[in-house]
């Protein structure tokens, strides 16, 4: 199956190759925003297979990684995970965040655009000029889909990407958390980030159910590491002790100026980390 | 826009036949499957999905999870098709809730040799009143498409002859607004001639019904190459978009919303340049001349004809510089400081330029009010399309798969009691005799087209009406099976339905 471009409605640009599945809008002048689509879609057909020749070490621990990636998108993958390599992550956990970032980067080197983002499966590269915002509101349960937490970003917050990471989501978490959403500077960095809190929104307790990674997806980067497949109710003490956890490891993150606030969602609980300065609030 | 296309089943049936069945591999169960959709190459295990959620190991086969023989639509406000995995729906969760599935002649199978009742008479209940669907896949003999050409460039004069890998499958026929246009197909070519005449309109016409690019050459005129809802290319060259109009149009059309931004305005263009303040919508405002002499040949006031060669460039010219059309201004009417604008037909290329005080143009940032206008006048362009019509004859014997008393059948179509689709997308019902349906490829699901070697193409249709309006017309009742069955039997898998 090859690469695919279509425009959807609201002039917006749908690039899809395998699981890479893009959803586009920029905003300029008419000719600006063409121009932007017809470079980003000439780029795309060459991403997933560049990323694919690598693809053996990138499933590979950050921690035995011996030299660079040659491809760009490998290359932003092990930048944004390489500050967590003391713990177990490899650079799959930036692989949505970094397509992204790596799109819109061809989009805005390409036309002058007021604002526009890339989404990649919900993992999101956004680039915005003076004068524009980006209203994001956050979902935390699918099962039950209602805005969880809204808030609205300007260009003066220095955030040009936002990931959201989980075990009910398309990749795998060694956490419980049901979603966990990280604004950054990057959508790699977020990514990256977004995985690592979610890792560590966890607990020991009956109602979790866990099988290891390669058992559910063959090809998985976890390789035997148990992953999350279910997670019963939770009595209050341990949601609580699971969320202070991932609180815990989202500050420790947000010390380290990786990541500029997050957002963390477990069954009935929500904690936020630092974003108040962004108005981040649970709706 | 037209309903996005649904992603296509890969491989799941032989790509040529037609015929084909729903397997593409088949491995001992705890094997995991490779899937060969894109190159990531996942192994699949048994019951799960590959690394993009669209392909999954079912009971050993590879099987694409989207939505391929039933289309889930949204009845209540008719939006048709619902796209799998849009963004919105991974964010939101679904947005469509509900039975309404409706099953669409995509590897249904033909009914062929036509007494057979069709593979699928599928009944549901929407909104309590129970429908029967007729679905099939027909075997066209007659049929062809009609190709639209979003261009007005000459690319052949009316009835050449229009040629794939050599051979005539079709014909230029009339240019229409902004657009020329090809039939291409029918019974002449598909089964009057050589078999090599025969085999290459099948191959062109199920290319493009599939929606796949075809490379065209057409006698006397140009080579093109067209793929439904994408930009033809013609020599070589790939059209953007339709042009509001000629340079002389786009002059009048806009005359009154660059009057007090810019004395002289210059819209360049491959087939008629404007002059606005020469051209008749100049005068009938009354403004002052500029002196501006260009290059080409005069038509009428304001309007001139080559004023470069064709190309790339400005305009569809092979300009890069506008300046170089223009030859200067007369001293006697022009003026130091006077404000020239230069754009293209399409707002792809613009200028701005002031007077010195030796009457030379000197390029300056254009003012907010002109962005505005250019992005106006982009905005008035449509994305140039090439887009493919499906035409066939339903009217024979594919009737039979559907009832006992095949008039009764065009007898219901013509009294909109039964209602005709094609891969889900809706049919025009040609008026007159038979069942002749037009219908764009676009809203079809991918490679739903066919072939079987007569050469004919195998295209779905399916026929729904209700229930008691099917007894009376002699409908195979006895083989009517409720969509739960059908579901159950086949390997049908729900639009959206991720569990």
């Amino acid at each position: 199956m090859t690469a695919t471009a279509r425009l959807l409605a609201g002039n917006r640009l749908h690039l899809q190759h395998g699981p890479i599945d893009l959803i586009i809008g920029a905003e300029g002048t008419a000719p600006e925003v063409a121009c932007a689509y017809r470079a980003a879609a000439l780029v795309f057909p060459g991403i997933l297979p560049t990323l694919v020749a690598e693809l053996e070490d990138l499933r590979a621990p950050t921690s035995e990684i011996k030299e660079a990636f040659d491809g760009p998108v490998a290359r932003r993958m092990a930048a944004a995970v390489w500050p967590y390599r003391s713990r177990f992550i490899t650079p799959m956990a930036a692989v949505a965040g970094s397509v992204a970032d790596e799109v819109l980067g061809v989009l805005c080197a390409t036309a002058n655009l007021r604002r526009a983002y890339v989404n990649n499966g919900g993992d999101i590269a956004i680039h915005l000029t003076h004068g524009a915002t980006f209203a994001v509101g956050v979902v935390g349960d699918l099962a039950v889909p209602a805005i969880n937490a809204r808030l609205t970003i300007r260009p003066e917050d220095g955030i040009g990407g936002m990931a959201t990471s989980g075990w009910r989501g398309r990749s795998q978490s060694l956490g419980i958390a049901d979603a966990v959403t990280v604004l950054a500077t990057t959508a790699a960095a977020a990514d990256a980030a977004a995985t690592m809190i979610a890792n560590a929104v966890d607990i020991d307790d009956p109602a979790i159910e866990r099988r290891p990674a390669r058992e559910v997806k063959c090809d998985s980067d976890l390789g035997v590491l148990p992953v999350t497949v279910a997670v019963g109710p939770l009595a209050p003490g341990q949601l609580a002790r699971a969320l202070d956890a991932g609180v815990a490891r989202a500050r420790e993150i947000l010390s380290q100026q990786l990541i500029v606030a997050a957002y963390i969602q477990l069954q009935s609980g929500c904690r936020t980390v630092d974003a108040r300065a962004l108005g981040l609030q649970a709706a | 826009m037209p309903t996005p296309p649904l992603p296509v089943l890969h491989g799941a049936r032989a790509k040529k036949s037609g015929l084909g069945t729903t397997v593409t591999e088949i491995t001992s169960s705890d094997e995991p499957i490779r899937c060969d959709a894109c190159p990531v190459l996942c192994r699949i295990r048994l019951g799960t999905t590959g690394a993009c959620d669209r392909y999954g190991n079912v009971g050993g086969k590879l099987v694409r999870t989207d939505p391929l023989v039933l289309l889930e639509r949204a009845v209540e406000d008719g939006r048709g098709a619902v796209r799998f995995l849009d963004q919105e729906r991974d964010w939101d969760g679904r947005i469509v809730h509900g039975p309404d599935t409706f099953g669409t002649g995509i590897g249904a199978t033909p009914t062929y040799p036509d007494y057979k009742p069709a593979p699928f008479i599928v009944s549901s209940q929407v909104e309590g009143v129970d429908f029967v669907t007729v679905v099939t896949e027909g075997i066209f003999s007659y049929c062809g498409v009609k190709v639209k050409i979003d261009t007005d460039r000459f690319i052949g004069p009316e009835t050449a002859p229009v040629r794939a890998n050599g051979e005539q499958v079709g014909h230029v026929t009339t240019h229409e607004y902004g657009s020329q246009m090809l039939s291409l197909g029918g019974v002449h070519h598909l089964t009057g001639g050589s078999k090599a005449e025969g085999n290459a309109t099948c191959d062109a016409l199920l290319a493009l019904c599939n929606k796949q690019a075809v490379e065209l050459s057409i006698d006397g005129g140009s080579t093109v190459v067209v793929q439904s809802n994408r930009a033809p290319v013609i020599d070589g060259v790939t059209e953007s978009r339709m042009r509001v109009g000629c340079g002389s149009a786009v002059t009048g059309i806009f005359a009154k919303q660059w009057l007090d931004l810019a004395d002289e305005v210059v819209v360049v263009d491959e087939h008629i340049t404007g002059v606005f303040t020469e051209h008749q919508a100049g005068r009938l405002l009354d403004v002052r001349p500029s002196g501006l002499k260009i290059r080409g040949r005069k038509s009428t006031p304001g309007r001139y004809f080559k004023v470069a060669e064709p190309g790339m460039g400005w305009g569809g010219t092979n300009l890069r510089d506008p300046l170089e059309i223009i030859k200067g201004f007369d001293a006697k009417l022009a003026w130091p400081g006077l404000r020239l604008f230069m754009v293209s037909t399409t707002g792809e290329h613009y200028a701005w330029y002031v007077l010195d005080e030796k009457l030379v143009p000197q390029r300056a940032d254009p003012p907010a009010a002109i962005e505005n206008l250019v992005e106006r006048i982009a905005e008035n362009c449509e994305p140039a399309l090439s887009t493919v019509l499906f035409m066939g004859g339903a009217g024979g014997s594919l009737r039979a798969g559907v009832t006992e008393n095949p008039v009764r059948l065009t007898q219901s179509v013509k009294g909109r009691l039964t209602r005709v689709t094609c891969g889900g997308a809706p049919a025009y019902v040609w008026p007159g005799g038979g069942i002749t349906v037009m219908v764009d490829v676009a809203g079809l699901p991918d490679n739903a087209t066919g072939y079987v070697p007569t050469p004919a193409l195998v295209f779905p249709i399916e026929f729904t009406m209700r229930l008691n309006d099917y007894a009376a017309m002699g409908g195979h009742m006895e083989h009517v099976v409720s969509l739960d069955q059908v579901k159950a039997r086949h390997d049908v898998v729900l639009a959206g339905s991720r569990t």
